[in-house]
Parts: structure tokens; sequence; C-alpha cells
């Protein structure tokens, strides 16, 4: 059995499968029964400075996405940070951790951008015995209208400049969560780092409006009638997450620097992905808000399963094997070339390859007597968009055409050797290959 | 009180509730979430199999894609621009040998979308309200005459009516709807929905109902020719092949049509006699519809007994596979050779058959069944009106419908190919556009 087991920042926790900070993780009640259910770790809902507490919409908070058969895709929330007072939650995080010494928490915070908000709360955080802090620097509503959140997120020079306080004030880990609401992740992820960030999280919710009620034209989750903007979240955020996890993993100034992965982990495959982009653990949250806190078992079930196949022991063992593999477009191997492969046995006869084909890329099926779909090499240029819409799973496969043979589409030989954009004829940029 | 068990012929077998059940809907309507769950599951294929297969060609991708993203309404719609009749279609159908045998999930997963049962819940919500989705062009003054209110005759009448003819619909019956009100198992068609369905069809305007008159002695397809700018003939089959064995005169002995006709008709299921022991001869639709729904009313033994293997049979698997789970014995190989009894019947002897490259041939050795009642389910055949050239005992007809006379054309159970209610929709469908086609040329 592969062993699960994660020490991220030092913080060891059984498994890589921790909770983000949402309202799955408000209270004491929830996060123990998270920890019942198997989690392996907690980072508490977001703590707000001392004073009275938030004040949320007393209406719907979520809106939501559906796939086929009513399956969750993605949901946003207008819910701000926990509501509850300060002392309580803190009082709760210290009876847990005592509870649970051997799982991860996490305290999430977001305080007002001033030295002295950072200095007050910092040592009573530290009193509960957590392991370390996380920044909220992401949510894009409500508390980023008052410069908290994303607002700070946002701009590079305020996120360096708190995590400077909070590891002037805070002796334990410090951790960074991004919002993915900019234009650049990196430039937030090295102003963390520049700062003495011990690790960053990625990412928070994307700013969104996931639909509008046709009746009364307001956009959902809707109060009174009108909406704002939400912060979007579940498996439709997973492949934008991954790209950002991805740029950070691979930049030179932030390459080595522990990041939290977040972003749509539902099952054990996107959390091998995102360990394998470089994380060194995920955070889950919409999955659990769908089917539960035993969604978790799956996942530890799978990732060891997997792990086992492939003989890893550990985590670390795959851990960032993809980020090499992550590059740039003008370095890709132009030379690489591939012709879609029909399986007739499987081939359930839908049609829609061609329709997809037909109308909207190459004409590179024929549609033969009898609904027989076949790949015309001649104009088959590998988009992949028949393989993308077939139903059924490996019917159709890319298959690379041998070095040496002739590529119908373009009469010309496969060369062996590896070529890409830089050296290519076409590019008047090009540098000769000799 | 009587039961199962009472010897002879008898009524209220059942009781009350019993029978009630026995005979709602087969396939109870889905509910909206059933509805979308099952939606969920078509491809929205290129060249729809489905569509292909289905005589009328349905558009079925695009009314399920509408159903799935929440509009059974505008589904409806789009299912009775190809077929007015898409209701009573989506109950009656044989949809394991039409569109849902040609799903691609059948290939996949052996399950297909379930179409018929989506079909319906598209067309339910629209009839639901009762008000027509189409409305009537602008009157031409032409006059055409549709002799046969069934389904191809009702097909016609609304197409041609919706192009702004004037139509006089002419029926034998009593009752408008042909064998969708006569023919059909109860169980198919509950709740007085064929002739809710032709009281919504007729909401079309410009369709005069003429019941009580028939072909041949009502009318003459000579004075209809004179009178009209065309005829229709969609009058279906009147006559039922007699049955030719010893004793096919007993008391007990009917047609199965007259069986299912009286059964629709009937107000209380407990006044209906029924035998205790019945036996149905035939393997088509018709005799599986008697053999079940003898069975429903509270028989005892019901036999289907057909003269070939049960591969020839002509009602699918799925019917064959309905009756023999409503506890129908289905005997096949096997012919009537004589029927006894002493005034009523009392047995059937029937003779083991082999075939012998196509043809059949008795093997010598017979059985006795005991029966009180029995059900000839063999076919039907036309009566053939005088005028237009007939193929194989049918009305020949083009592609179109028209038939070797000048200005009659003719569809449904009358000319040759499938006796199916949605093929006969297909063809009055057709021949109204033909006829449309000529008359305004």
């Amino acid at each position: 059995m592969a062993d699960l087991t994660t020490n991220f920042l030092g913080i060891s926790s059984p498994n890589p499968f921790w909770l983000a900070s949402a309202p799955p993780t408000d209270k004491e009640y929830n996060v123990r029964r998270a920890f019942d259910a198997g989690w392996g770790g907690v980072v508490w809902k977001t703590l707000g400075a001392e004073g009275p507490p938030v004040v949320n919409v007393n209406g719907p908070r979520y809106g939501v996405i559906y796939g086929a058969d009513r399956r969750v895709l993605g949901i946003n929330n207008i819910e701000l940070i926990t509501d509850r007072p300060l002392e309580t939650n803190l009082e709760e995080m210290a009876r847990v951790k005592a509870d649970y010494p051997d799982r991860a928490l996490i305290a999430s915070i977001m305080v007002p951008c001033d030295e002295a908000s950072w200095k007050a709360i910092l040592p009573r955080v530290a009193e509960t015995g957590c392991d370390g802090i996380e920044l909220n620097f992401g949510c894009p509503h409500g508390m980023s209208e008052r410069g908290m959140g994303a607002a700070v997120g946002q701009v590079p020079e305020y996120i360096e400049m708190v995590t400077r306080w909070c590891k002037q004030y805070y002796d334990k880990p410090v951790i960074v969560k991004l919002t993915p609401n900019i234009t650049d992740i990196r430039y937030p992820a090295r102003a963390a780092k520049n700062g003495g960030a011990d690790a960053v999280s990625l990412i928070n919710t994307i700013s969104s409006i996931t639909s509008v009620n046709l009746d009364d034209f307001s956009p959902e989750p809707s109060i009174d009638g009108k909406g704002s903007h939400g912060g979007y979240c579940g498996p439709a955020v997973k492949p934008i997450a991954m790209n950002m996890v991805a740029e950070i993993a691979r930049d030179p100034e932030t390459h080595g620097l522990p990041i939290s992965g977040i972003g749509g982990v539902t099952t054990w495959r996107d959390a091998a992905e995102f360990i394998s982009l470089g994380c060194g653990n995920v955070q889950v949250c919409t999955a659990a808000m769908t089917y539960g806190f035993k969604i978790v078992e799956e996942m530890k079930r799978g990732l060891s399963e997997w792990m086992d196949q492939k003989g890893y022991a550990s985590i670390d063992d795959f851990k960032g094997r993809a980020v090499p593999n992550v590059t740039d477009w003008q370095y890709l191997n132009l030379n690489y070339i591939t012709k879609a492969r029909i399986d007739q046995e499987a081939c359930i006869k839908c049609g829609r390859c061609y329709a997809a084909c037909e109308d909207t890329s190459h004409q590179a099926i024929w549609m033969h007597e009898g609904r027989v779909f076949e790949v015309n090499d001649a104009e088959c240029v590998a988009c992949n968009l028949c393989i993308d819409v077939c139903p059924v799973e490996n019917c159709i496969t890319m298959e690379r055409l041998a070095p040496g043979t002739i590529d119908p589409r373009t009469g010309r030989e496969v060369p062996a050797e590896y070529g890409n954009w830089t050296q290519h004829p076409n590019n008047p940029m090009a540098k000769a290959a000799e | 009180m009587t039961s199962p068990l009472t010897p002879g012929l008898a009524a209220g077998r059942l009781d009350t509730e019993t029978l009630a059940r026995n005979f709602d809907d087969l396939h109870a309507p889905y509910d909206a979430h059933e509805a979308r769950v099952a939606a969920d599951r078509c491809y929205f294929c290129h060249d729809a199999p489905c569509t292909i297969a289905c005589p009328t060609e349905i558009d079925i991708p695009l009314f399920i894609r509408q159903i799935a993203t929440g509009q059974p309404e505008a589904a409806g719609r789009t299912i009775f621009e190809q077929n007015i009749l898409g209701g009573i279609c989506a109950r009656v159908c044989p949809t394991e040998t039409l569109c849902e045998e040609a799903c691609v999930r059948m290939t996949a997963e052996e399950k297909p979308v379930e179409i018929g049962r989506l079909q319906r819940y598209a067309t339910d919500s629209v009839m639901a309200r009762q008000d027509h989705p189409f409305a009537r062009a602008a009157e031409t003054g032409k006059r055409i005459a549709v002799v046969g209110a069934g389904p191809a005759g009702l097909s016609c009448a609304h197409r041609l009516a919706m192009k702004g003819h004037s139509v006089d619909l002419f029926d034998a019956k009593p009752k408008p709807g042909g064998l969708n009100e006569y023919g059909i198992a109860t169980y198919k068609a509950t709740n007085g929905f064929a002739g809710r369905e032709v009281d919504w069809l007729m909401q079309i305007g410009g369709i005069t109902l003429h019941t009580g008159k028939a072909l041949g002695t009502d009318l003459s397809l000579d004075t209809l020719t004179a009178e009209y700018d065309a005829v229709f003939l969609g009058m279906g089959l009147g006559a039922v092949n007699a049955l030719t064995c010893d004793g096919n005169d007993r008391e007990g002995v009917a047609d199965a049509v007259d069986f299912i006709a009286e059964l629709r008709q009937a107000s209380d299921l407990t006044t209906l006699p029924i035998g205790r022991n019945v036996v149905v001869i035939g393997g088509g639709m018709t005799a599986v519809d008697a053999a079940v729904q003898a069975k429903l009313l509270g028989a005892q033994n019901v036999t289907l007994a057909y003269r070939r293997s049960r591969a020839r049979m002509g009602a699918s698997e799925y019917e064959q596979d309905l009756a023999a789970s409503k506890g129908v014995t289905i005997l096949t190989n096997v012919v009537p050779v004589a029927i006894h009894g002493n005034g009523a019947v009392r047995e059937i002897e029937l003779e083991y058959t082999v075939e012998d490259g196509g043809t059949l041939q008795g093997t010598g050795e017979t059985v006795r069944l005991p029966a009180d009642q029995i059900f000839r389910a063999i076919g039907q055949t036309l009566v053939a009106p005088q005028g237009p050239e007939l193929e194989r005992g049918k009305i020949k007809v083009t592609e179109t419908g028209r038939t070797s006379m000048e200005g009659v054309w003719a569809g449904g159970d009358c000319t040759p190919g499938e006796d199916l209610t949605v093929v006969a929709v297909a063809e009055g469908r057709d021949a109204a556009e033909d006829i449309h086609a000529a008359l305004m040329r």
C-alpha cells in the first residue's frame, strides 16, 4: 500500500486531502465530522478582525452550473468570511487541534491591509496551536469591495507587504492564497515569495455570474431581484487552476516554492494531476459540498490504488513529474505527426465525430454507406476534436506516423528529428538549426 | 361471485379495482424529472438513425434536446410538424423495432433512449393545454373527401385542412379514430385518449366529420370523385380472414378485432364475459392484444396458438415477452384442425407443424386444449372498392399515394406496406401534400 502521508512545510497529515477554507470548515461541528470522515487537513473558514462579525445575505448564496443529469459542474458563491465571533472560532480551533493532533489545521485570515490589524490577530491565532496560516488574498466578492481579499491579491506589492508582516509576527508556516482574477499569476506568486511566504495556495474562486433568471432578469443567486458576481469553483475551474499552478511551478523565480493545489479537485485523478504539476497537497471544497465528506474515501483509495499500480511508494515519488513537460508553444515538436484512427468494433455509429469534423473542422472523416466512419488522412490535421466529442472512450485514438513515412496531407516525409517553431523556415525569427 | 376458475363464459371474474389496475397505462407517463433524466441520454447523433427509422421522420434528437433544455411543448410541436398523431404513436408504436432499435445506445449499452415515452411526455405537454399548435392557411376553395377517420385519414385531413382546403371526413363507425379507437389494447390508450386526440386534431378547423358512412353502402367512389376536387381512401381493412377448420361456427368462436373493439368501448369491464380457458389463434399484434386482455379480464388460462415458429411471429419480441409476463402461454408450430363441443366450444384440437423450406406441414400429431372461447386473429383483408387497381389484394399506389384512378389517393392499411399506425400517418400526410400540390398547380 502506498503511503499517502504528506509533509507540507513541515506540517504532517495522513493524506494530501485538505478541506479548503470555505463553508464546510466554518465550525467545530463540521470540522470534527470532516476529520472523522478521514480528511487529512482543514483550512478553517477565514477569520476576520476582532469586532462585530461580518453579515451575510439572507437569501441564496450559491449559484450553479449543471452538466447532464444535473451533475454539478460548477458552483459560485457570494458568502463572505466567517460571520461568527473571532473568539468563538479561536476556541473551537484550539479544541479541535487538541483532539486531532495528527491532522493539519490551518487558520485562514483576512483582516484590513494595515500592519496593526495583522499584528493584533496573529498572536491570538498562534495560541490555538494550529499548524500554520493561510492569507486569504483571493475572495473576489464582498470583502474585496472593502479593500480585502482579491483587492489585495490583485496588487503584488500589497501581497509582499502583508506577507512580510505575517512572517514578522508569526513563527509557523505562512501560505499565501492567490486569486485567479488577474492577468498573470506569476506576479502575485513572486510577490508572495519575496515577502517570505512558505507556500502559495491556488486558486481562489473566479469572479462569475452563473446564470440569469429569464423571468425577472436577475443574475443568480438572486437577492431580491439583484445579483452580484460570485466566486466560481468546482470541476469547471480545474483547467484554469492547473494552468496557473503549472505557471508558478515552472517559473524560474518561483520554481520550488511549495504549492497547495485548489480548484475542482473531485476525484483521486484530479489530485494526482495537481500533485504531478508540483503541488504538495490539494484542497477540496465543491466535491465535499456536492457529495458530503465521505467523498474523501474514494479520493484516498483511488490515489493509493493508482500509486500502487505505478509503483510510487510516496507522494514525493511523482510530485512535480509533469512540470518539465509543461513548455511554451514555440518549443512543441512540429515533426510529431498523428492521425485519428476509428476503431470500427467500438464505434456505435452516432456520427458526432463526422458532424464535428465536417461542420467545424477539416472535413477529414468520411461517412460511408451503413454509417461507417473513416478518417481521411489526406485532410486530418490531428486536431483531436473527433476524440473529444466521441461518447465511447478509446473508440477514436491518435496514432503517430512513423518517421520516414509520407504524410498524405502534406505529401512530405515525416522527419525523425525534433523540430519546433523557433527553427521553422516560416518563422522570420528562426535560428538556423545547423 | 365469479372467479378465474368459474367454468364457461362469465363476466366479473375480477373485482373492479383489479380490472382498473390491469387496464391502466402499460407504461406510466414520465414526470418532468424522469423526462429530463431520460432526455440527457440522447447523443444528438448526426443524421440520426432513430429519425431514419421513423416512418414519419420525426426529428427525434431535436425534440429530445428541447425536452432536455426545458421546453417540452416546443418538443411536442417538433413532433406534430411531422406526425400530427404523435400522441397515439408514442403509445402504440412498436418502438423496439423502429426508433429505439436504431438508437446508438442499443449498440453501446443495449438500452436505447426511451424515445416513445419521451415523445409521449412532449405530446402530452402540448395537448394538456387543449389548444392547437397550428394555424390554418387561407381558404383555397378546394373540397376533398377523406374516407376513413383512422390514422391515415386523420393525418391526411389535418394536413389538407392546414393548407386551407375544406375536408369532408367520412367513417363507417359511430366514432372517429379507426383502429386507435377500436383496435388497440385498452392499456395502450387509456382515458379515452383516441377520442381526445381526434377532438384536439379537429381544432385546426375546416374538417367536417360524417360518421356512420361506409364506402360501398352509403358512399360511392364515383359520386365522391364527381363531387369533390380530390378523394383520399384510408378506410383500412374491413374484413377478417376466416378460419377453415371443423367446428369453426360453434358458439364461443369470435374475431379478436371484435373482442378488442368491445373491450375498448365497454364502460364497465366487470360486465364483459370472458372464458375460463381462452385460445387465440394467430401470431400478430392483434393476437397478443386479445390474449393479454383476455388474461387481464380474468381468464384462468390463455393460450396463443401460432402455426409457425416464434421467430416468425408478427408480434415483436417485446410484445411476446409482454404476453408471457402477463401469464399468456405461447404455443408455436400448431394449426387448428377441429373445434369440438356440443353447440358451444369445449375443446380445440391443434396439429403440430414443421416448416420445410418455408412450406408448412402437419406432423399428424395433435393436441387438445380445453377452450370456452376462441379468438381468430389470423389477419384482415380489404373490402375492395370498385375502381382503383389492386396489388396483392390492396389498393395499388405510387410513393405519394396516387391510385390508378384520376383524382383518387389512398393510404394506410388499405394500401400495401406495413400495417402500422405510424406508417398510415406518414402515408396520409404525404398524400395530402401531393393532393395539395396537384390541386394548386
